[in-house]
């Protein structure tokens, strides 16, 4: 036949001691050899078909087969088998995997320090409005795992588009319900509410996963409003330290006012000690006195007038003694002039 | 001989597979015979191998599983005049291949069929209601102006009549499309509204008023600020005056009682013999207000001096 004589002039082994001629020759040894060619073709084809048949199945993983296109079976890790390529078909469907859609960010390179692109960027999926009919920018996460490989399969052409587009409807739905406080600072009740409503409704769309985490990313308002928003909490504190201004005022007055008080208190006090204390010995003084002068009325008087005297006449300016009975000397005593020109001494 | 044989076979089962005798059906399909053009028994909708006469019949692929659909209807004027532009996406199957491939024969042809009617069905849900209607769910309250600090803050909650809301909506539109895409062997499974946003000019409009919002809650919390440190300022005032005075007060009372006291000690001991006291007390009086200062005349008729005109008892 012509290939057997084209193999032996193109052989690439030609410098060896083996040949293709010499190889031939021996197969001609054996009988029946005219047979070979076909069988030797079909048995490398069935071969290399039987590979097909066998297949390894990773933790983790599902295998889904089909024959003829139809669902058959799913296959658990480990070895298996299966009628070869053509016949049964497989398709490995990872359950255990969790899978995650973002939505109004990136990440460009998960890490330690994960980049995310710039959110500007995917505004229209974050950019959306609130009850209030105000603007808000919420990104966020979804994840997810295939839960029935089956309906991930056949009942839904593009699971990955219908997650999309159900989570940006679900999460609109839920932060319209909110106001933009709300939307800003409730992000775990609105994952929450998310979580829920996305996973009826991708059950309702038979998508066979099922939805493990909903987070929010930090919501915010868009980038021309931020100011505004970054003002009213400035104002917050700023009220709150007027406040404290005005309180650190009221502490630095109050407490010494009434330690002021209690000094004006205390010196009352002492005042009516020391009034009480006066009146109570100048009244034993008197009595005293005027127990001795019941027994020597009139010389306990006398001396006392006499002491008096004692003590006041030498201290005195001027003394003038008259005698009324010589009279009219009182008028040659100019005594205005007089005492105006002590004064002036 | 034997081997052109086998061959033949060979290319026997080759034509016959080829040239359709057999084709398979996958789970995510259902099929359309035709002979001659012409749709022949009833669709194939059963996965798995399938047989039909080679080169005279011709299998029609239509998915059975769900399909995408998405739709941008435009710009919309509300019933309040807001103009949003709403982007919506729908869900939907061929349900009756045969129909479908009579009436609309391929799936983007289907596509905008359903651009067609669900646009416009959109068009005249959102134009025929408010903008509150499509954003808002229900009736839940709205928690506003609820700042980060507690405590400091009231909130307000808001009380807005939803009649409709997102969700009856999308149900309505899907309701007034879904009879009008049954002709076509489509059933329409959901309908939703992803994406409802302000058109550029009205969104400019809608950040000014978030701003003057913010800034009218920044203004009340200086506002309240200022208040409440005139408020302080006020306590500490009356507190400062009602400390003084209290001090002032009972310190008199304290003055007053003293004084009382001592008068009746006085009062007690004097009244013994008020001629003595008063003796008694005008010395003191001679010796505390007579001073240098003062110049005195004396007769010799008083007590003091009437020695100085002789010894003699006169009386």
């Amino acid at each position: 036949m012509p290939w057997q004589t084209g193999a032996g002039r193109d052989n690439p082994f030609g410098n060896s001691s083996f040949s293709a001629d010499d190889i031939l020759k021996k197969f001609r040894k054996f009988p029946g050899y005219r047979i070979p060619l076909f069988y030797l073709v079909l048995v490398v084809v069935l071969v290399l078909w039987s590979f097909s048949c066998f297949y390894t199945i990773q933790p983790g993983v599902v295998g889904v087969v089909q024959r003829f296109g139809k669902f058959v079976r799913v296959t658990e890790p480990g070895l298996n088998f299966k009628l070869p390529a053509g016949i049964e078909t497989l398709t490995k469907v990872w359950v255990q995997y969790v899978y995650t859609e973002e939505f109004g960010i990136r990440t460009i390179h998960a890490g330690i320090d994960t980049e995310y692109a710039p959110s500007r960027q995917y505004l229209d999926e974050s950019l959306m409005l609130t009850g209030d009919l105000n603007c808000a920018v919420v990104p966020w996460i979804v994840q997810y795992r295939i839960s029935d490989p089956y309906k991930f399969l056949f009942k839904v052409r593009d699971v990955r588009k219908t997650l999309r587009d159900i989570s940006e409807a679900v999460m609109r739905l839920i932060v319209g319900d909110r106001s933009i406080n709300e939307v800003i600072t409730e992000r775990l009740e609105i994952a929450t509410a998310v979580k829920s409503a996305l996973q009826k409704a991708v059950n309702d769309a038979d998508t066979g996963i099922t939805i493990v985490n909903v987070e929010l990313k930090r919501t915010t308002v868009p980038d021309p409003v931020q100011p505004s928003f970054n003002e009213v909490n400035q104002s917050l504190q700023e009220k709150e330290r007027m406040i404290y201004e005005a309180r650190e005022a009221y502490n630095k007055v109050i407490p010494e006012a009434i330690g002021e008080a209690q000094r004006i208190l205390r010196e009352a006090e002492g005042y009516a000690l020391e009034r009480v204390n006066q009146a109570k010995g100048d009244a034993s003084r008197f009595l005293s006195l005027w127990t001795e002068y019941v027994n020597a009325r009139e010389v306990t008087r006398r001396r006392l007038y006499l002491e008096a005297m004692q003590d006041v006449l030498p201290k005195l300016g001027k003394t003038y003694v008259i005698d009324p009975e010589q009279g009219g000397i009182l008028p040659h005593l100019n005594l205005s002039e007089k005492l105006r020109e002590d004064k002036k001494q | 001989m034997k081997n052109a044989a086998l061959i033949l076979a060979v290319i026997v089962l080759f034509l016959i597979t080829f040239g359709g005798l057999f084709y398979s059906v996958d789970e995510t399909e259902q099929v359309v015979i035709t002979q001659f053009g012409r749709p022949i028994g009833s669709p194939v909708t059963e996965a798995g191998l399938h047989m039909k006469l080679p080169l005279i019949q011709k299998a029609h692929f239509f998915p059975k599983t769900l399909l995408e659909w998405n739709g941008d209807p435009g710009q919309i004027p509300t019933q309040d005049k807001t103009f949003i532009y709403v982007e919506t996406f729908a869900r939907w199957r061929i349900t009756d291949p045969l129909k479908f491939y009579e009436t609309v024969y391929n799936e983007i042809a289907a596509q905008k069929k359903l651009d067609d009617i669900l646009d416009s069905a959109t068009f005249n849900f959102i134009s025929s209601h408010h903008l509150v209607e499509a954003v808002r769910n229900s009736n839940r309250l709205l928690e506003k102006d609820i700042i980060i600090s507690a405590g400091l803050t009231d909130s307000v909650q808001e009380q807005v009549s939803i009649k409709l809301g997102r969700s009856k909506i999308d149900r309505g539109i899907l309701e007034q499309a879904a009879p009008k895409l049954e002709k076509f062997g489509i059933e329409l499974i959901d309908m939703r509204i992803k994406r409802i946003n302000y058109v550029d000019e009205v969104r400019q409009k809608v950040y000014e008023r978030m701003i003057a919002e913010r800034k009218q809650i920044s203004e009340k919390f200086r506002s309240e600020g200022k208040g409440e440190s005139k408020k302080i300022e006020g306590e500490r005032e009356k507190e400062l005056k009602r400390i003084k005075s209290d001090a002032y007060r009972r310190a008199q009372e304290i003055k007053g009682k003293a004084d009382a006291e001592a008068a009746r000690i006085y009062a007690d001991a004097y009244n013994k013999d008020p001629e003595f006291f008063s003796f008694v007390k005008t010395l003191d009086t001679y010796r505390q207000t007579l001073t240098q200062d003062s110049a005195v005349v004396l007769s010799t008729k008083g007590d003091f001096f009437k020695y100085l005109k002789g010894y003699e008892e006169k009386h």
